[in-house]
């Protein structure tokens, strides 16, 4: 079933409607495989009810939404979603502030969830490397022993990405990373973003155009709930339906 | 770097407390010797009511950690323990009642004398059994954390929390409250289970078996004082404090928010019930009023005024609580109830982290720095955990 060319991703005409609102229109779109893709569009888009959709904190009325081509996330809760592979990081950051750094990652640690194989968990030399290496790869060793509620907002973004990548999933949902962050945190972030995609796919919801540019990926842009256009940044910044809706106005 | 030096000193702090904790177990375990080997005539000599008190505050620390286990370290401000610790009271209170055999007032062997004061002609079926200690002592944990998996698991399945969950644990045991005052239910109505003779063959109303049992309270104490440090420092108690902070988070992670709070949930049951079973002999009774709404209350007070989130607090609320009660009803019986009000809303407005929180000692429990009203929805858990997403 699982064929390497399968997409990671494949949302078919979902349908979200809150109090007669239609969130998603029959939104349709695809994620290969180790693709960095940036989701933009104004907002009440859907942007986020998409995200929603595909960590099942909500239920579409209509349409599929297949993971690697196999799980239907329509069907699934929110901790099969994740431990199927799938990590998403809020719009604003949410981390544990009362944990250290260390401890925030070992949380996230790919691990046997169970309440009592829990209680009984050690980290083990492996599993220290890896919250070590990740730690180095957001830029917070420093901060290892610090508690995530003393941390910068740009670092708490981090943190929370971090978080995702020892969650080992196989498709990032990264919502608004930059948002709040200062020039070259920004750019930093797109680093990291660009560095982390190609060993797994990463979905970015981003308003900040400079943040897009920067990413220089397909971009795909959302419009009352549906795919408005489709293409590389200057593609759609010069598609006139574009203009219109958003970067005109 | 103010949050390492902060942990750090804390840290210090409590490895600093350590041999006062030492010194105050010492002397706890040697307060009975003052009844038992000093003459009455003696300046030491402590009275046989003094060491029934305290037997009872060390049964009331342990529900002070239990409640603490579930509110300081997961969220979950349960209302309604009283029910667990009564539930394990009641239990207790069926043995030592089977134990009388036939030197109840009406001689009957078989029924407790309230069943044969009704007219009841054989013994209930869930009467059976209590004449086993063992059996008892396993229905002490049972019952309480049974009840406590059922409640739990509708209420957390269906993400009930914050106040409205406070609320129906109030409900709870407030239904058991009136359940168990009527007579039809077998335990013995409104005067619940009394006038106990002896357990294990001691006789209950002898110096020597109250310090027996004030000793079982304090060794009990420790035991789950330990228990909980172990659960807390685990990385399971990392994943509840985590639940207790951002609930969504958590399950975007791919835990299980419901079986963590779960799992708190039926193991703080079990202990309230540990502690109503030890507290039922001292006291030689077991009531509906141990149901009542207000009690549990009361009991989350304790835990409030020590520090929520700090194991050690906890103890210490519930003796700094009930030693103020026991002192001030002797003088101002009417006062109490506004006392502890007070307590409670100056400690919510003005303590946020309790007695433990003048110490310095480090609290895993929230950090709230400024002392206001907001404290006060925080305290009772209102405040949404996680960031609720936009909706488009």
């Amino acid at each position: 079933m699982n064929k390497p060319s399968q997409p990671v991703l494949y949302l078919d005409d979902v349908t979200v409607s809150f109090d007669g609102f239609k969130a998603l229109n029959g939104l349709s779109f695809v994620v290969e495989p180790g693709e960095l893709r940036t989701i933009i569009g104004p907002n009440g888009a859907g942007k986020t009810t998409m995200m929603d959709v595909i960590t099942g904190k909500t239920r579409p009325d209509k349409g599929t939404a297949f993971f690697k081509g196999v799980h239907d996330l329509t069907k699934l809760d929110e901790e099969t979603i994740a431990n199927l592979g799938i990590g998403r990081k809020f719009q604003r950051p949410t981390v544990f502030d009362n944990h250290t750094v260390s401890e925030n990652l070992e949380l996230a640690l790919k691990a046997d969830r169970r309440a009592f194989r829990t209680l009984f968990a050690r980290i083990g030399a492996a599993q220290n490397e890896r919250i070590e290496a990740v730690m180095e790869q957001i830029g917070l060793a420093e901060r290892a022993r610090d508690l995530a509620g003393s941390l910068s907002h740009g670092q708490r973004q981090w943190l929370e990405i971090g978080m995702l990548l020892m969650q080992d999933p196989e498709l990032l949902l990264v919502d608004e990373p930059v948002a709040g962050m200062t020039d070259h945190e920004t750019e930093q972030t797109a680093a990291l973003l660009k560095q982390i995609a190609g060993a797994r796919s990463v979905v970015v919801v981003e308003h900040d155009m400079e943040f897009v540019r920067a990413l220089a990926t397909k971009v795909t842009v959302l419009h009352e709930g549906s795919v408005l256009s489709e293409g590389t940044v200057d593609h759609v910044q010069n598609d006139p339906k574009v203009i219109e809706v958003y970067l005109g106005r | 770097m103010s949050a390492r030096l902060n942990q750090s000193l804390g840290r210090a702090l409590v490895s600093g407390a350590r041999p006062y904790i030492l010194a105050v177990i010492v002397i706890l375990a040697l307060l009975p010797l003052l009844n038992l080997a000093v003459p009455p005539s003696s300046p030491f000599y402590l009275p046989d009511f003094a060491i029934k008190l305290i037997g009872k505050w060390l049964c009331f620390a342990i529900l002070a950690l239990a409640i603490d286990l579930v509110w300081g370290y997961v969220g979950i401000l349960s209302l309604g323990h009283g029910a667990f610790f009564a539930l394990g009271g009641y239990a207790m209170g069926m043995y030592l009642m089977r134990a009388i055999g036939d030197r109840g007032h009406y001689k009957n062997p078989l029924l407790p004398d309230f069943m044969v004061f009704l007219n009841w002609k054989e013994l209930p079926w869930y009467w059976h059994g209590f004449d086993n200690f063992l059996f008892a002592l396993l229905m002490v944990l049972l019952i309480p954390g049974l009840l406590a998996f059922v409640f739990g698991w509708l209420a957390f399945r269906s993400r009930i929390t914050g106040v409205y969950l406070s609320i129906i644990t109030q409900a709870m045991t407030f239904a058991l409250m009136l359940a168990f005052f009527r007579n039809d239910m077998g335990f013995g109505g409104n005067n619940g289970l009394t006038d106990f003779k002896d357990i294990l063959g001691f006789n209950l109303h002898t110096d020597g078996t109250r310090a027996g049992l004030y000793w079982a309270s304090l060794a009990m104490l420790i035991a789950t004082f330990l228990l909980c440090r172990w659960v807390v420092g685990s990385k399971l108690g990392r994943v509840l404090t985590a639940v207790r902070d951002a609930e969504s988070r958590v399950r975007f992670l791919g835990y299980s928010v419901t079986n963590y709070k779960l799992f708190a949930f039926v193991l703080s049951a079990m202990i309230a019930g540990v502690a109503g079973a030890l507290y039922v002999p001292q006291v030689g009774i077991i009531n509906p009023s141990e149901f009542s709404p207000a009690a549990s209350i009361e009991a989350v007070i304790w835990v409030a005024v020590g520090g929520r989130g700090s194991l050690v607090g906890a103890i210490l609320g519930a003796f700094a609580v009930n030693g103020a009660k026991s002192w001030l009803t002797s003088y101002a019986p009417e006062l109490w109830l506004f006392i502890l009000g007070g307590i409670f809303v100056a400690v919510t407005l003005f303590l946020p982290r309790g007695i433990v929180g003048l110490f310095g000692q480090k609290s895993d429990g929230p950090r709230i720095s400024k002392p206001s009203l907001a404290n006060l929805s925080k305290m009772l858990g209102t405040v949404p955990p996680a960031p609720k997403e936009q909706r488009p």
